[in-house]
């Protein structure tokens, strides 16, 4: 089920002039794996998961991505490229977009931020399509149409525009629009922040259908420990920036060793 | 990019009476001004499509007028040059009238409604029917360059999209017509692939022009004055409509003949011809409408009494 080594953070740090955002942060994330940041306001998850995901540009440190494993076998006359990279040092700017639209997915806490929300549900979930090249109209429109059943919205709102959808509707559309670039590595930040919590249980179940029916690589930041409880392999546990515990969920859940994390689970609330 | 095949000035009709102004340079602008936008543009030509900033000039007209336009038609011109001036494909309008008689008191050369005959050619919105030939310009007014402007409004984000080609988002437009409409039903500013390279859009033209960009033996420049872009295609350039392969470009159009020409296949205005709302479609390109019936005798068709001159 995890199999090898997909991304890799070594010392990764970011600082904002005087601020610090995190510091000497190293992890490895495994293909099949689900990892969850949590930590509580602003101690540096969603920074480290912006950084992580090649969408922030980190101080220190490097993010590594493991190419992904070559269609063809390997014609030994040429050099094989090179099995890790610097997403931020050693990737070119059109490599690092390319790898942002087809390798990796971003979930975000506002469904507005990861949406068009004047474009249809369809075009929504078709974008990522037409960007690396589909151009046949009825494919796209068929695909859409399959990803937003998955996603559990009817297929005749397939038309309609987010804007007019609920907030649980607009972040598994979202998902929808993520998943359907078919990524290898998907961040997720927050993604049931702001949803009462049988939509946030509805939604928490797609996640990990589809997390198990795909495969999915996932890096996750939430301050609910419930949701890395139900979702999370393994869990990291940050303050002030820096990871002060990680180990497997119910590992850290259970027996948390550092005195913050025990702090964090204890005053989690209790039904 | 100046044209070297003026014709005779005695031919160009309709050469404005008017005196030349004097106390203004050639052509309005000065020498300085003039050689910054041919600079621009000729950055603009070596890169078919790309849009070029320049330093756009305050000039004697609102922005939405033709600003870019002028900037651009006044850095062309040149003494012998005879210009003709439209306005969606007419020489009569306000627009057009303005501008022509702006540099015929400005320049003095002499101005035109022939296509044909122009060497110059300032349009908003149309480009004429008569096929141009090597060696005129084509200026278009533009009021956005920017294709990507309606998907993404941060200049910064669409010029590294131009960088990069990436033109995912530009077909989510065609999409969601196609989703909402059955078809495209952009029928104006339709985008096109510049030589393979650049999404650029054409202005407000129709789509029904969008094939006369392609391998056009003219040059074809483009300026917006309030936006300080210039961008161009050199003759016989490559444009290709975007479309879906399933939802080919279709340029679409009215099939029926100009009531007043009779002619079949251009680009016509649909116009109300009386207090009982009949309508009527005549020729958007006026010379064009006017030399079809000069060649045809001159009949006047029945039930349209409202002669346009040109």
């Amino acid at each position: 089920m995890i199999g090898p080594p997909l991304l890799r953070l070594d010392a990764l740090g970011k600082r904002y002039g005087r601020h610090l955002g995190c510091a000497d942060v190293s992890l490895t994330l495994r293909q099949g794996e689900v990892l969850a940041l949590v930590g509580e306001s602003g101690s540096g998850k969603s920074t480290l998961l912006a950084c992580a995901a090649g969408r922030l540009a980190p101080s220190d440190g490097r993010v590594l991505r493991r190419a992904p494993a070559p269609d063809a076998p390997e014609d030994p006359r040429h050099d094989a490229p090179p099995l890790w990279s610097d997403v931020y040092a050693d990737l070119t700017e059109p490599e690092r977009r390319r790898l942002l639209r087809e390798e990796w997915a971003f979930v975000h806490q506002d469904p507005r931020d990861g949406l068009r929300m004047a474009v249809s549900a369809g075009g929504n979930i078709g974008e990522p399509m037409m960007a690396v090249g589909a151009r046949r109209y009825q494919a796209i429109r068929a695909e859409a149409e399959r990803w937003l059943r998955r996603v559990e919205i009817p297929a005749d709102r397939l038309d309609d525009r987010p804007s007019g959808f609920s907030g649980g509707m607009r972040q598994r559309l979202q998902i929808a629009r993520a998943l359907a670039s078919r990524p290898r590595v998907v961040f997720m930040d927050e993604p049931t922040g702001g949803l009462d919590v049988s939509v946030q249980a509805r939604l928490l179940d797609l996640i990990k259908r589809l997390v198990s029916e795909f495969g999915l690589t996932v890096a996750l930041v939430t301050h609910d420990l419930a949701v890395a409880r139900l979702l999370a392999h393994r869990i990291a546990v940050m303050r002030r920036g820096r990871i002060v515990e990680s180990g497997l969920t119910d590992q850290v859940l259970d027996d948390p060793q550092d005195p913050y994390s025990q702090l964090l689970v204890s005053s989690a609330l209790q039904l | 990019m100046i044209a070297s095949d003026a014709p005779d000035k005695a031919a160009a009709k309709g050469g404005a009476p008017c005196e030349t102004e004097t106390g203004y340079n050639f052509a309005y602008l000065d020498e300085d001004t003039k050689r910054m936008i041919r600079r621009a543009l000729l950055k603009a030509l070596a890169i078919p499509g790309y849009q070029t900033p320049f330093a756009s000039r305050e000039m004697p007209m609102p922005y939405g007028w033709g600003t870019g336009g002028v900037q651009v038609t006044a850095a062309c011109l040149k003494p012998d040059d005879t210009l003709k001036v439209i306005d969606q494909g007419a020489d009569d309008t306000t627009n057009a009238v303005s501008i022509r008689q702006f540099f015929a008191k400005v320049a003095g050369v002499a101005t035109t409604t022939r296509t044909e005959a122009a060497t110059v050619i300032q349009t908003r919105h149309r480009i004429p029917e008569q096929p141009l030939r090597a060696g005129q310009i084509l200026v278009y007014q533009v009021p956005i360059p920017e294709p990507l402007r309606w998907l993404e409004p941060r200049e910064t984000e669409t010029s590294k999209m131009h960088a990069l080609e990436d033109y995912g988002p530009m077909h989510v437009k065609l999409y969601e017509d196609i989703a909402r409409h059955g078809r495209i039903a952009t029928s104006y500013a339709y985008p096109v692939l510049v030589d393979g390279r650049y999404v650029m859009d054409p202005s407000p033209i129709p789509k029904f022009d969008n094939p006369k960009l392609h391998m056009n033996p003219a040059i074809q420049l483009f300026g917006a004055g309030r936006e300080q872009r210039v961008y161009a295609l050199p003759p016989y350039t490559a444009v290709e409509s975007l479309a879906f392969e399933d939802h080919p470009f279709d340029p679409g159009g009215v099939d029926a003949p100009c009531a007043l020409c009779g002619h079949r296949g251009g680009y016509l205005d649909e116009i109300i011809a009386d207090d009982a709302g009949r309508r009527v479609f005549v020729c958007s390109d006026t010379d064009f409408c006017e030399r079809n019936r000069l060649n045809a005798g001159d009949a006047q068709p029945v039930g349209f009494g409202a002669e346009r001159s040109a």
